[in-house]
């Protein structure tokens, strides 16, 4: 099978759907597929039953698969294309798409403009080299929240957590209530990549200790999990230290350690990609180093918050569909970088035709509390911003007048003098 | 006088509040907004959580459908909430907002969908 369309969306998550959403609603005219991997679209956000979602995008609170069914619900009526169990195989740097599907067979597409949103996959034991055996009963915590809110099936009763980022968190509180005990949260960085609301709501709420600067050193069983050993690390080298080990008796152990961009299509295409990040360097409309392709959500740098990805979703949709309009120019770029414990900026670099407002998104290194934000254009400081507070699991936004770009941009940590 | 020390958790800021009650009176100190002086009171008076959960469902596409609080509850009653949910099965179709369980574990709140299956 062979078609021809004009704005090819690459995942039906909630980046994918404000992408396509926002693309169609720019360029009526235009074609616009959706191509989703899983049965139903929506993405992770399916599995992600908790609340908290929607406050900034919707103002009020609602649950994942409510967020992601009030952009399914807008589809109706958009004509808006959409391919479920459809796997896309391989992206050309000629924006040509083939991807593959039970219903379809091989499907070729030639796209006027791809939008990227793949989203992000959980890094797993083998990232890690935990020693120990190789029992049953090792799960990611995003494959746990999956078994437990979609299958119905308890993966254990008695779990050890690694790792505070936020899905284990979440899974802390969700084991918890559907009736397993957990007993700790190990994080080896001396602080938590999750969010604040989470650390309180699912682990100070239901008791849970959460142990900054320790780690998991053995897992002990043959056929299921029996026990996992966690010892204390030294801040400085993160090694454990010999003589602080603990061992639980569980039958679960839970990662959640990190999640990582979905990128094999983007460097396939030979799309340029941000070390940090491990997302594709992109301009202040989210375009790619290919022009006509666009990347959005947590393909491009993992999101804390889906509010946030339904925004830069949309910044990319509405590029697309200036792009296959013929009304996009070939752009001459600023960069845009972070140092000084400012790790990673997107976007990664601004044009020199932008105008207005210019939001650039960025995540420190470490914790800082108060610090202020630098944001310099060669030698000169355009903005400066006192923060109280910030720390490497929430994401950071600043706003620059794009008036004030003139050169190259670079965001930079100046930490608070001790008195 | 009582104090106690929490993070506020109305939005992602996360404010470091102390909360001080003195009899009927409460000064909440750290917030940034008003919702964080909303909060801190709440969390010193009666704390108040909404409960996410998922029901067994017959004849849907899957075996499970998730379900909410349609409101906040007490945080006391978390517990037999979660033992209602328990004990609850579904029949499909489900719409999202459907009431699977009114007044659930008697908080005077309803159970409601929060996926279709």
């Amino acid at each position: 099978m062979k078609e021809i369309i004009d704005i090819a969306v690459i995942g039906g998550g909630p980046a994918g759907l404000a992408a396509a959403l926002e693309a169609r609603k720019n360029a009526p005219d235009k074609s616009v597929l959706i191509i989703e991997r899983d049965k139903e679209l929506g993405g992770i956000l399916q599995q992600c039953i908790h609340n908290g979602f929607g406050l900034h995008f919707f103002g009020e609170e609602l649950t994942g698969p409510e967020y992601a069914g009030r952009f399914i619900a807008q589809l109706e009526g958009t004509g808006i294309e959409v391919m479920t169990d459809t796997m896309v195989l391989e992206l050309s740097n000629d924006r040509r798409i083939l991807a593959v599907s039970a219903k379809h067979g091989l499907v070729e597409i030639e796209a006027g403009a791809v939008i990227l949103a793949m989203g992000c996959r959980e890094r797993t034991r083998g990232a890690l080299n935990i020693p120990g055996t190789r029992p049953a009963g090792v799960y990611t915590a995003g494959c746990a929240q999956r078994l437990v809110n979609m299958e119905g099936f308890m993966p254990g009763r008695r779990v050890v957590i690694l790792g505070s980022g936020d899905i284990g968190l979440i899974m802390a509180r969700r084991m918890t209530w559907e009736g397993a005990k957990v007993e700790v949260v190990a994080e080896i960085m001396p602080y938590s990549s999750g969010l604040n609301r989470n650390i309180v709501q699912c682990l100070v709420d239901n008791g849970i200790p959460l142990k900054f600067n320790h780690t998991v050193t053995n897992i002990l069983g043959r056929e299921r999990v029996e026990g996992v050993t966690i010892a204390e690390v030294d801040p400085a080298t993160r090694q454990p230290i010999p003589g602080t080990e603990i061992t639980y008796e569980c039958d679960t152990l839970l990662l959640s350690v990190g999640l990582i961009p979905e990128n094999e299509l983007t460097q396939a295409a030979g799309i340029e990609l941000d070390r940090v990040t491990s997302g594709a360097v992109v301009d202040e409309n989210r375009q790619t180093s290919i022009p006509g392709v666009f990347a959005c959500g947590n393909v491009l740098h993992v999101h804390d918050l889906v509010d946030n990805v339904s925004a830069e979703a949309m910044l990319a949709g509405r590029a697309a569909a200036t792009y296959v309009s013929g009304q996009a120019q070939a752009a001459e770029y600023r960069s845009v970088s972070g140092r000084n414990g400012v790790r990673y900026t997107v976007p990664q670099r601004v044009s020199k035709s932008a105008e207005g407002k210019q939001d650039i998104y960025f995540r420190v290194g470490s914790a800082y509390r108060p610090a202020t934000l630098l944001v310099k254009c060669g030698d000169e400081t355009i903005l400066t911003r006192k923060k109280q507070i910030m720390t490497p699991g929430e994401m950071e936004k600043i706003s620059i007048d794009a008036a004030k770009i003139t050169g190259d941009i670079t965001l930079e940590i100046e930490e608070a003098k001790a008195q | 006088m009582k104090t106690m020390e929490m993070t506020c958790i109305r939005c992602p800021m996360g404010c470091r509040l102390t909360v001080a009650q003195d009899g009927d009176s409460f000064t909440v100190t750290g917030n940034t907004c008003r919702r964080g002086e909303e909060y801190g009171i709440q969390e010193m008076r009666c704390p108040m959580r909404t409960v996410t959960s998922s029901v067994r469902v017959e004849g849907g596409r899957r075996p499970v459908c998730s379900v909410k609080t349609a409101e906040n509850v007490k945080k006391a009653d978390i517990p037999a909430v979660l033992e209602a949910i328990r004990a609850l099965k579904a029949t499909a179709p489900i719409t999202i907002g459907d009431v699977l369980c009114p007044n659930v574990a008697g908080t005077g709140v309803d159970l409601v969908a929060t996926a279709n299956d």
